[in-house]
């Protein structure tokens, strides 16, 4: 009994330490009063997947964030001050974000942040930023799920990913009945970014009379696609719309579809193909040929800002526009906004920085015009799909685009 | 319910199940001789397929072919990090602390990958990566029955190592007491040591079969750490046999029932398997509370 109140008492003088630290920490880190001395550089605090289940996305989002700080110190930094980037990383991990984000604001006091990688991550990133009245700016966070929580300090510059395969689906529903696929496959990750991507295509689907002969939600801890795969390829359905966050996902079920001897009609990935060079590593060129991704950019966009980013990109990393990965050009996108918003409002106050987001503005971005609703939701993007076509990527959606290009339909059998 | 869709979910138990256990060998191998809890088995087995990727890429050499040079390469990794951190762990606290500096041991051996290979997910190719053959409407992919072959003949392997040579006596008998070994001449250092290198090298192969059926980086390996530890739990930590056992009958309840309710249930469904035998036998499937090689 003596040991339990003991227990106890340590436990209550450890909360109210705890407590007493973070209140401190709010205090010291709040919101930046706007100015920065002369000669100070500005900093941004970001968390990174540099490791763990994103770290591939996360070092890609890497890239396009120090592409941007490099472009923008060049031309004299923000305000005159020199762009300096403070990047932790997370591990993946929605625990370690919300650390991090602390940490980064409470005892680096960062000026700004930018946001990590995925609607995952995002949202636990926002809510903890929120709570020192900073903004959070990020380019892979437009699940449903984020706008959702009613957060005022989070700003999406990207597609909103609930519409992302209308483009897909549209283009199925338009086919000829006797070209269209009969049957259909919906398989996806249980994670934010996948799952109101699918959903939300299946009654279009539906109603355009395609049946569908396999609708599975898997964990997005799965290690093993094999019999997932397997399952899908027996149902033979002639269109497959996968809900994947990476390349390994993607990369599996393609091999265990090759292994059953089955090549659906059309093949669609949520996410994997976008990843340009790393995605035709794992799954060689000509296996790739035919795989479409629905997105918002891709490397041979006609937008000039996104010419010279991909220009700028190829000096510095090399490879081609095709392999240059969407989570290059969102993270950039991220930097272009926020320097807008710090040049419109003449500098690194938060909260003004936020009103002038939500004012309904519209930015200039690699991935085209940005423009935010109450919500942070970016209401101006198109969304596309793009396929891979031999060694090219290019857009094949929405129809009547003068970018789009013929839909190479039925898929090539793999490795054709 | 699809009955193609069932068999090849019965096969894909099997023969993915297999190449579980071949990773999660060298786990339980050690744990037997040294009550080491090997946290950088995950790590490890990504090393081997790096390796086999740095082989095939630079110079090359066939998956399989290679192997003859990453087991030995495997080895000695596993001989330096007995030698340099395991060998150090003295005293009751010996295998709790072997948590922590395994851990410490992932982490290092990740960033070095992440440095030299970058994070972009890399995947080894062959001909035999993508093809398969087929009994009625059941595909099986090759590198899938390689590898279960494979499992096999390097887990026979170990049991003849075991049963049938002197140094695996002398295993057996540090198993057993060390201190009585030590009495009767066994050099109990020099067996662990050997222990922990073979207990390494074997996973040069389940890392070679790992990466040929997924695409993978450095972080790979946390998914793969939690299977493999279930692994040896379920079969008996220590046990080979078990271990051979329990990979099979994990990935293959897995899978059944992601074919017949939902992929949602599978992990979920080897942790009920796990609770209910461990609840019926604490020591897991195929260990024993005295000598756990079996």
């Amino acid at each position: 009994m003596n040991h339990k109140a003991k227990l106890l008492r340590v436990l209550g003088v450890s909360s109210v330490a705890a407590a007493s630290f973070v209140s401190l920490g709010s205090a010291s880190g709040a919101a930046s009063s706007g100015s920065i001395p002369k000669g100070q550089p500005v900093k941004i605090g970001i968390s990174l997947s540099l490791s763990g289940d994103f770290s591939a996305d996360g070092q890609a989002f890497q890239q396009g964030y120090k592409l941007w700080a490099a472009d923008v110190n060049k031309t004299g930094g923000l305000l005159g001050h020199k762009v300096v980037l403070d990047i932790v990383s997370d591990a993946s991990s929605p625990t370690q974000v919300v650390t991090n984000y602390q940490k980064l604001i409470s005892v680096d006091h960062v000026n700004l942040t930018f946001g990590p990688f995925s609607s995952l991550l995002s949202l636990p990133a926002a809510k903890a930023v929120s709570r020192y009245g900073y903004a959070l700016v990020e380019g892979a966070g437009g699940a449903p799920s984020v706008f959702q929580a009613g957060l005022h300090n989070i700003f999406d510059v990207s597609l909103p990913v609930a519409n992302d395969l209308m483009p897909f689906a549209k283009w199925v529903t338009s086919l000829p009945a006797g070209q269209r696929p009969k049957t259909v496959a919906f398989v996806t990750s249980n994670d934010p970014f996948t799952e109101p991507q699918v959903t939300t295509i299946i009654p279009i689907l539906t109603k355009a009379g395609i049946k569908t002969v396999y609708n599975k939600v898997f964990p997005a801890e799965v290690t093993d696609f094999t019999p997932i795969a397997d399952a899908v390829a027996a149902a033979k359905p002639q269109a497959v719309v996968l809900g994947s966050v990476d390349v390994p996902t993607v990369s599996a079920f393609m091999q265990a579809f090759e292994q059953s001897g089955f090549s659906p009609k059309a093949f669609i990935a949520t996410g994997g193909p976008d990843q340009g060079s790393t995605f035709i590593k794992a799954v060689g060129a000509k296996n790739a040929n035919g795989m479409m991704v629905p997105n918002a950019w891709y490397g041979g966009s006609a937008n000039p800002l996104s010419k010279k980013m991909v220009a700028e990109y190829i000096k510095q990393y090399g490879g081609t526009a095709a392999s240059v990965s969407s989570d290059v050009a969102e993270a950039y996108s991220v930097g272009e906004v926020i320097a807008q918003a710090v040049k419109a409002t003449g500098g690194f106050d938060n909260s003004k920085i936020i009103s002038y987001l939500h004012s309904g503005v519209t930015l200039q971005s690699v991935q085209g015009p940005v423009k935010f609703n109450g919500l942070g939701m970016n209401v101006n993007p198109t969304a596309y799909t793009f396929q891979w076509q031999g060694a090219n990527f290019v857009q094949v959606n929405p129809l009547g685009d003068p970018n789009t290009v013929k839909i190479l339909y039925p898929k090539p059998a793999w490795g054709k | 319910m699809n009955t193609v869709a069932l068999l090849s979910a019965a096969k894909d138990g099997i023969l993915t199940g297999s190449v579980y256990a071949l990773m999660a060998t060298g786990l339980t191998l050690i744990f037997g001789v040294m009550d080491i809890i090997n946290i950088a088995q995950g790590i490890l087995v990504i090393l081997g397929a790096y390796l086999s990727y740095a082989l095939q890429v630079h110079w090359h050499i066939d998956l399989f072919v290679g192997l003859l040079i990453t087991i030995p390469a495997m080895f000695v990794v596993g001989i330096v990090i007995e030698r340099l951190f395991i060998g150090r762990l003295k005293g009751p606290e010996r295998t709790a602390m072997s948590i922590l500096v395994t851990y410490a041991v992932s982490l290092l051996i990740e960033g070095g990958l992440n440095m030299v290979f970058s994070v972009n997910d890399v995947q080894l190719q062959g001909w035999y990566v993508t093809r398969s053959f087929a009994i009625g409407q059941v595909h099986f992919g090759y590198i899938y029955v390689a590898g279960f072959i494979l499992a096999g003949v390097l887990l026979g392997a170990l049991y003849f190592m075991l049963y049938r040579t002197r140094f695996g006596m002398s295993v057996r008998a540090s198993l057993a007491d060390q201190t009585s070994a030590a009495l009767v001449g066994i050099d109990v250092k020099r067996v662990s040591t050997i222990t922990f290198g073979v207990g390494i090298a074997v996973t040069a192969a389940g890392g070679m079969i790992y990466g040929a059926t997924n695409a993978f980086n450095a972080s790979s390996s946390y998914d793969l750490i939690s299977r493999l530890l279930t692994i040896i739990v379920l079969g008996g930590m220590g046990s080979l046999g078990g271990a051979m056992f329990a990979g099979i009958l994990m990935v293959f309840v897995g899978d059944m029932v992601g074919v017949i309710w939902s992929p949602v249930w599978s992990s979920l469904s080897y942790f009920v398997v796990l609770v209910l035998v461990l609840l019926w036998r604490p020591q897991g499937l195929f260990g024993k509370q005295s000598a756990r090689i079996a």
